[in-house]
C-alpha cells in the first residue's frame, strides 16, 4: 500500500491535467491540417507534400492581413481564401496534367512545389520569426498557470471547421460529388459529375483548411518558413496511425498522437517528444499498417 | 547453329571500315574509359575552388546512384537517404576520432558499418510498405535518427557536430601520404566508379532483373514465387551501404560531421538530382547531381549568395516531372541498361 501510495505520488497530476489541455489543443490543430490531408488523398490519391507549406503560406498571409487590417479574424478569412485559390492553382498548373499517372509522380511534384514555397517564404520574409498577437488576451486559471482563452478557442474553431466541413460533405451538393467521386471515379464521371474540376475543389478546400490552421495556430508559436515541415510530418503520421484516407481516423489519431507528445514532455525535451509519435507509427505499421482506428 | 555464327562473324568483317557496327559493349567501354579519362585529368587542369566542385559533385552522385537502384530499379522512392549517409558520415568521424592514428580503411569501415545498421533498421520495417507508403515511412525514419543524432549531444555533439583531421591515404606497404586535393579527387574518382561498375553488374545480375520486375508488378512477381521482400530488403540495404561510402567520403573531403545532413534536405536533393537526371539509368543521377550543384553554382555566383536559387531549380524540377518524367538522360535509358 505504502509502494503504490508513493507511485500515485510520484505522478504530477496538475502536470497530466495541463498537458491534457494542451495535447487537445495542438490535436485539433493537427486534426485541421491532417483532415484536408487525408480528404486530397482519399479522393485523388494525392500525397499533398505541400501540405505543410501551404499550412505556413497561411500564416505568413494571415500576418500581412493582420498587419495591414489589424483584425484577427480578418486575417483568418483571408488567408483561408487566398491560399484556396493557391492551392486550385497549384492543382491545375502540376498536378492535372500527372491524373492517370503513378502516385508517386504526384509526391514528386508537391515536393517541388514546398521547395518552390518555402523557398519563396524565405526570400520574401526573410529568416525572422513574426508573430501575430492573440485576439483575447483574458486567461483563466489553471493550477498554478494563467491559460490563455485563445487556447480554448483554437481546439473550439478547429473543431467547428471540421464540424462544418463534415456536414457539408454529408449535405452540400458539391459535398455529395466529392463523396461520389471518392467512391467511383468512373461512375461519378459517367453520371454528369465534373471531376477534374471536383479535384480542384477539393484542392482547394484542404488548402483553405491548412492555411486556417496556419493562422490560429500562428499566435502561439510565431511563424517562420521552415515550420511547414515539421508539421507535415505530423500530419503525415497522423494520416498513416488514422488510415490513408479516413476521415474520422485521423482525427482521432491527431488527438492521440498529440496526447501522448504532450504526456511525453512531462519527462523529456520537447525536441525528443517526437519520437513517441514516431514510435507509434512504426508500431502501427507492424500491427494494423490499415490504420490504428481503421473501421 | 555454329556455322551460321561463324557466317555473320565473317560478314562483319568483310564490311568496309566505316560502316561496320562497333557492339555494343565496345561503345559502352569507350565510353566508360573516355569519361573516366577526362574525369581523372580534371583536377591537374582545373583549379583549386572547382576541383573540390567536381569531387563534391561526385559524392552527391554516388549517394543519387545508390537511391536510384531504389528508385529507378525497384521502383520504391526514398525519402530518407540522408540517414544511411549521415550515419556513413558519422560512423566514420566516430572511427577517426577514437583510433589514433586515424586510419581511412577503419573510417570506410565504420562508416559502412553505421550505414549498414541504418539500413537494417529502415528495411526491417518499412519494405512491407509499398509506394507512397514507403516514401512517408523512410522520410519519417531519417527524421528518427536526424533527432537522435540532434539531441544526443554527449556523442555526436549535436547541433555542431564532430570536427576531426583528415587520416592520410594509405595503401599498406606501398603508399603512405597526405591527401592532396588532387589525389582525394582521385580516390572520390575510384569510389564512385568502383560502385558504380558494382551498382551496374548487380543490376543486370538475376538479382537486378528480380528487383525490376518488382517495380513492373509486385504482385506477379511474387506469384511466380519470389520472396519479394527479401529482395526489397536486400535491394534497400545495397542503397543504404553505397549511401553510406557517399557519406564517409563526404566526412573525409570536409572533415567534418554534422547534423544538417542527416536532415531531409539532403533526402530531397537525392531525390531532385535523381528525377533531373534519369531514373533507372545509375549514371543519370550523378549527371542531374552535377546539373543542379552547377545551376546552384552559377546562379548564386550571378545573382549573389541570397538568390533562392531554389525556385527556379524546383520549377524546373516540377516541369521535368510534368513534361520530361525519364530526366535528362532518359533517352539512354535502354541503351545503359542492355
Amino acid at each position: 500500500m505504502g509502494a503504490l501510495g508513493q507511485f500515485f505520488q510520484a505522478i504530477p497530476f496538475d502536470l497530466i491535467i495541463i498537458q491534457t489541455v494542451n495535447g487537445i489543443v495542438t490535436g485539433m490543430i493537427l486534426a485541421l491540417i491532417a483532415s484536408g490531408l487525408t480528404l486530397i488523398f482519399g479522393i485523388m490519391d494525392v500525397v499533398n507534400f505541400a501540405h505543410g507549406e501551404l499550412f505556413m503560406l497561411g500564416a505568413y498571409i494571415g500576418f500581412v492581413v493582420f498587419v495591414t487590417t489589424g483584425s484577427f479574424w480578418l486575417a483568418l478569412i483571408g488567408a483561408s481564401l487566398i491560399v484556396a485559390i493557391l492551392g486550385a492553382a497549384m492543382q491545375i498548373v502540376a498536378l492535372r496534367p500527372l491524373i492517370g499517372r503513378d502516385p508517386l509522380n504526384t509526391i514528386l511534384a508537391t515536393f517541388g512545389i514546398s521547395l518552390v514555397l518555402q523557398n519563396y517564404a524565405l526570400w520574401q520574409f526573410g529568416p525572422v520569426v513574426r508573430k501575430i498577437p492573440e485576439p483575447i488576451g483574458s486567461h483563466f486559471t489553471l493550477f498554478y498557470l494563467q491559460y490563455p482563452w485563445y487556447r480554448v478557442l483554437i481546439a473550439v474553431l478547429s473543431a467547428a471547421i471540421i464540424g462544418g466541413f463534415w456536414l457539408f460533405l454529408k449535405y452540400g451538393k458539391l459535398g455529395v460529388w466529392i463523396r461520389a467521386t471518392a467512391q467511383d471515379r468512373v461512375m461519378a464521371q459517367a453520371m454528369g459529375i465534373p471531376v477534374p474540376w471536383v479535384y480542384t475543389g477539393v484542392f482547394a478546400i484542404g488548402a483553405a483548411m491548412a492555411a486556417a490552421s496556419g493562422v490560429l495556430f500562428a499566435p502561439m508559436v510565431g511563424v517562420n518558413h521552415t515550420m511547414g515541415l515539421d508539421w507535415v510530418l505530423k500530419a503525415f503520421i497522423v494520416v498513416v496511425v488514422g488510415g490513408m484516407g479516413n476521415f474520422g481516423g485521423s482525427i482521432a489519431a491527431a488527438i492521440f498522437i498529440s496526447l501522448l507528445e504532450a504526456y511525453a514532455t512531462i519527462w523529456v525535451d520537447p525536441s525528443q517528444a517526437v519520437i513517441v509519435s514516431f514510435v507509434v507509427l512504426i508500431l502501427t505499421l507492424l500491427f494494423r499498417p490499415t490504420g490504428l482506428f481503421a473501421r | 547453329m555454329t556455322t551460321e555464327r561463324r557466317d555473320k562473324v565473317t560478314t562483319l568483317k568483310d564490311l568496309p571500315l566505316g560502316t561496320r557496327r562497333l557492339s555494343h559493349n565496345a561503345v559502352f567501354w569507350i565510353g566508360f574509359c573516355v569519361v573516366m579519362a577526362l574525369l581523372i585529368a580534371a583536377p591537374l587542369v582545373l583549379p583549386e575552388f572547382w576541383r573540390r566542385f567536381l569531387t563534391e559533385i561526385l559524392i552527391w552522385g554516388l549517394l543519387a546512384m545508390s537511391s536510384d537502384l531504389l528508385i529507378g530499379y525497384t521502383g520504391m522512392v526514398s525519402f530518407g537517404h540522408s540517414a544511411f549517409f549521415g550515419l556513413g558520415m558519422y560512423g566514420a568521424a566516430g572511427a577517426l576520432l577514437i583510433v589514433s592514428p586515424p586510419n581511412l580503411w577503419l573510417a570506410i569501415l565504420c562508416g559502412l558499418a553505421g550505414a549498414a545498421g541504418a539500413a537494417l533498421f529502415v528495411a526491417f520495417f518499412s519494405t512491407r510498405l509499398r509506394d507512397i507508403y514507403f516514401a512517408i515511412t523512410t522520410l519519417i525514419f531519417s527524421q528518427i535518427f536526424y533527432v537522435i543524432i540532434f539531441t544526443w549531444t554527449a556523442v555526436t555533439g549535436g547541433e555542431n557536430g564532430l570536427i576531426f583531421t583528415r587520416p592520410h591515404l594509405t595503401i599498406p606497404f606501398l603508399y603512405n601520404a597526405r591527401f592532396t586535393s588532387t589525389t582525394l579527387h582521385w580516390f572520390v574518382l575510384a569510389a564512385v566508379a568502383g560502385s558504380y561498375l558494382f551498382l551496374r553488374r548487380v543490376t543486370q545480375s538475376p538479382f537486378g532483373t528480380v528487383l525490376q520486375s518488382i517495380r513492373e508488378n509486385e504482385a506477379r512477381t511474387r506469384a511466380v514465387g519470389y520472396a519479394v521482400e527479401r529482395y526489397k530488403m536486400m535491394s534497400v540495404m545495397l542503397s543504404g551501404l553505397f549511401a553510406g561510402l557517399a557519406g564517409v567520403l563526404y566526412a573525409v573531403q570536409n572533415e567534418f560531421a554534422a547534423p544538417d545532413f542527416v536532415y531531409f534536405l539532403t533526402s530531397g536533393d537525392t531525390v531532385i538530382y535523381n528525377v533531373l537526371g534519369g531514373i533507372g539509368t545509375l549514371v543519370g543521377p550523378i549527371v542531374g547531381a552535377g546539373f543542379f550543384q552547377l545551376a546552384r553554382q552559377l546562379l548564386s555566383q550571378w545573382f549573389g549568395d541570397q538568390f533562392p536559387y531554389l525556385i527556379p531549380l524546383g520549377i524546373v524540377f516540377i516541369a521535368m516531372i510534368i513534361f520530361l518524367p525519364q530526366g535528362i538522360l532518359g533517352f539512354a535509358r535502354r541503351w545503359l541498361n542492355r
